[in-house]
């Protein structure tokens, strides 16, 4: 048997950004557009730097927020996987053009590393505030996937599902990280490309002539072709038929809505990440992501040193809503603690589900301060 | 099969189910015959040709063009054009573009692709108006003209896109109207072929929303009106008010993606 090296995997000292700029780079990412805005700007420091090294990285620091997501459509319809990083009030800008990537089903990876606010807000300071924004910012009916990281490895992990979530099922995706994690500075280690699974967009099979841009597909994701390709598709951000011309005819909106919906809803297996810690016997629950999982963790940990049985559900998966995860729980505990840095934003979304069946209980803090383990112990006890 | 025919069977969608959006008299149709003839003239590849739309009447015409065609969002055009050059430099990439697209919503856009010298040609169709939304007044609609929003005649001054391109520093900027179809062929073939940022402003009248608000009393006195009212800028002379069509801007900068690929093969090399 041939002597096989040991790989050590490269460590490095990093923080929530960093981690992401690198998740992207082995995700596949070539493209970068942005507009600097803190707390978000080292992604983009990061990709100004790394990506003209690389064979056919482009990176683009554009004029404003809404022209870095229209640059990352118009390089993801060339076939390239796109990314743009901001925070809360370049998350505004750049709803409009978000819808548009929903309509065109332009693969792309959105990050918001997410401040206090509303407006300027607090800039330097952490919040979640943006959770439901990043689910219906945008004008219309859309479907769209939002995922979050509550440590800097998980930054890594996370933008690389994004990617390949994007890519998979055609979609904008949209990381949501809060500013401690983006800041925090923790050991990561850089998986080797063979050890992650990286997806592509799926090309068309058959000749231009025959090609149908929007056809009706088994898992209701088209193939796509690039521009350049051959395929000299119209692309437009009007509801548009299966040739990708635009319609206002009842039958063929109805048709590419459902499709536009049914493509998400139907891979809930796939999409829907979650992180479940001391929940087999927990008689109370806490439902928390991003920073504040973090300190859940501590919580739990500490609630069940004292004999408490606790248990922790860490939403990976913001939206499509982790409905499963979050009813059984509704089943089994006798209380559930929803601790959020906004005024109740996943909570409402928890008690949806719940549907009155057990007591729910929010903690909520809008201060720019991170909601500490001890705060989660005492609201549990 | 005349010279025309042939064209429309070459470049126009087969598949697409016109008629199309413009209105009787709409100067649209011309600029957009113009940029078939000149892609034609230019032997340029089919599949290397990119049309990027914003919103509007203007907007419509990527649909019509056998081309890779975008249409985007308000304004957005040339963010988009600017992500497809700088993916894909090989791609000739064109943008078409109303003035509310490129002069207001889109301002910023314009001046800062005109910046950064994006290897894109911008096309500004100009009918001093707001079309599509029923005649509303736009930043190009000159000082004292009616529209629905200005019922008292507008106040405000119009902007020249001509001299906002050539002040942002746009490579090559030219001008002309749907009233002069072989100018326009001509200088939207250079306009296609010039490195770096290109404007190429078209007037284009729009007698449905613009002219019947203003006293035209028929399409025909509207093209009579760009005839009677331009000048090519090397004949005009000092104290002519009429407005200048030509080539107003012809630089030989390096465009933004060629320098971009020079940085990248230098930053290997070091490696």
């Amino acid at each position: 048997m041939a002597h096989r090296r040991r790989r050590k995997r490269k460590e490095i000292f990093a923080q929530g950004n960093e981690a992401v700029a690198q998740g992207a780079l082995l995700a596949g990412c070539t493209f970068y557009a942005g507009y600097p805005i803190t707390p978000s700007t080292e992604i983009m420091e990061i990709m100004a730097q790394r990506l003209p090294r690389t064979e056919d990285g482009v990176f683009l620091q554009m004029e404003d927020e809404i022209a870095s997501m229209g640059a990352a459509i118009g390089a993801s319809l060339t076939g390239r996987k796109a990314m743009t990083a901001t925070s809360g009030p370049g998350f505004s800008l750049k709803q409009e053009l978000i819808g548009y990537a929903c309509m065109v089903e332009a693969p792309m990876v959105i990050v918001n590393v997410m401040r206090g606010g509303p407006s300027t807000g607090l800039p330097t300071s952490p919040a979640q505030g943006d959770v439901q924004m990043a689910r219906w910012g945008t004008h219309g009916d859309h479907p769209i996937i939002v995922l979050s990281a509550s440590t800097v490895p998980e930054c890594l992990e996370m933008t690389v599902v994004a990617f390949n979530m994007a890519e998979k099922y055609r979609t904008p995706v949209i990381l949501l990280i809060d500013e401690v994690t983006a800041h925090t500075r923790e050991k990561i280690s850089i998986p080797f490309e063979d050890e992650l699974e990286v997806l592509s967009r799926m090309q068309p099979a058959v000749p231009p002539e025959w090609f149908k841009p929007y056809a009706e597909a088994a898992r209701g994701v088209p193939a796509m072709a690039a521009i350049g390709q051959g395929y000299r598709c119209h692309v437009t951000g009007l509801t548009h038929d299966q040739m990708g011309y635009p319609t206002s005819r009842p039958d063929e909106v109805n048709e590419f809505m459902t499709r536009l919906f049914r493509k998400i809803d139907n891979y809930y297996h796939d999409v829907l990440i979650v992180d479940e810690y001391q929940l087999e016997d927990a008689e109370y629950a806490v439902v928390a992501y991003g920073c504040v999982a973090r300190s859940a963790h501590h919580a739990v940990d500490q609630a069940r040193a004292r004999g408490h049985k606790v248990g922790l559900l860490t939403l990976k998966t913001l939206f499509p809503f982790a409905r499963p995860a979050v009813e059984k729980l509704c089943m089994q505990c006798e209380h559930i603690l929803v601790p959020e840095m906004n005024m109740g934003q996943i909570s409402r979304e928890v008690k949806r589900v719940n549907n009155g069946r057990t007591r729910i209980r929010t903690l909520n803090r809008v201060d720019g301060q991170i909601i500490t383990p001890s705060e989660i112990l005492k609201a549990i006890l | 099969m005349s010279d025309v025919t042939k064209l429309i069977h070459e470049y126009l969608r087969h598949n697409k189910k016109f008629p199309h959006v413009f209105c009787a008299g709409c100067g649209h149709g011309i600029v957009l015959g113009s940029l078939v003839r000149s892609v034609h003239a230019l032997q340029l590849q089919k599949d290397n040709v990119v049309i990027v739309a914003g919103i509007g009447c203007s907007g419509r015409m990527a649909a019509y063009v056998d081309f890779n065609t975008v249409h985007t969002a308000h304004g957005r055009a040339l963010t988009f054009a600017t992500g497809i050059k700088m993916a894909n430099p090989e791609l000739n990439v064109i943008c078409v573009m109303g003035d509310g697209d490129a002069l207001s919503i889109g301002g910023n856009h314009l001046i800062h692709a005109a910046r950064r010298n994006i290897g894109v040609t911008a096309l500004v169709l100009n009918n001093q108006i707001y079309g599509m939304t029923g005649g509303q007044c736009s930043p190009a609609t000159p000082q004292g003209d009616m529209s629905m929003t200005s019922p008292f005649g507008s106040l405000e001054q119009p902007f020249d896109t001509v001299e906002l391109a050539k002040a942002a520093g746009a490579n090559f900027v030219a001008r002309s109207t749907s009233f002069h179809a072989n100018q326009l062929d001509k200088l939207m073939q250079q306009a296609i072929v010039h490195p770096g940022f290109s404007v190429l402003e078209a007037l284009s009248p729009c007698p449905t929303q613009y002219g019947r608000k203003n006293k035209f009393r028929n399409v025909v006195d509207m093209y009579n009106w760009l005839k009677k009212n331009t000048v090519k800028v090397e004949k005009q002379k000092e104290g002519d008010t009429r407005i200048p069509t030509g080539v107003f801007q012809n630089l030989d900068r390096p465009g933004l993606e060629e320098r971009y690929v020079e940085l990248r093969q230098s930053l290997q090399a070091e490696e």
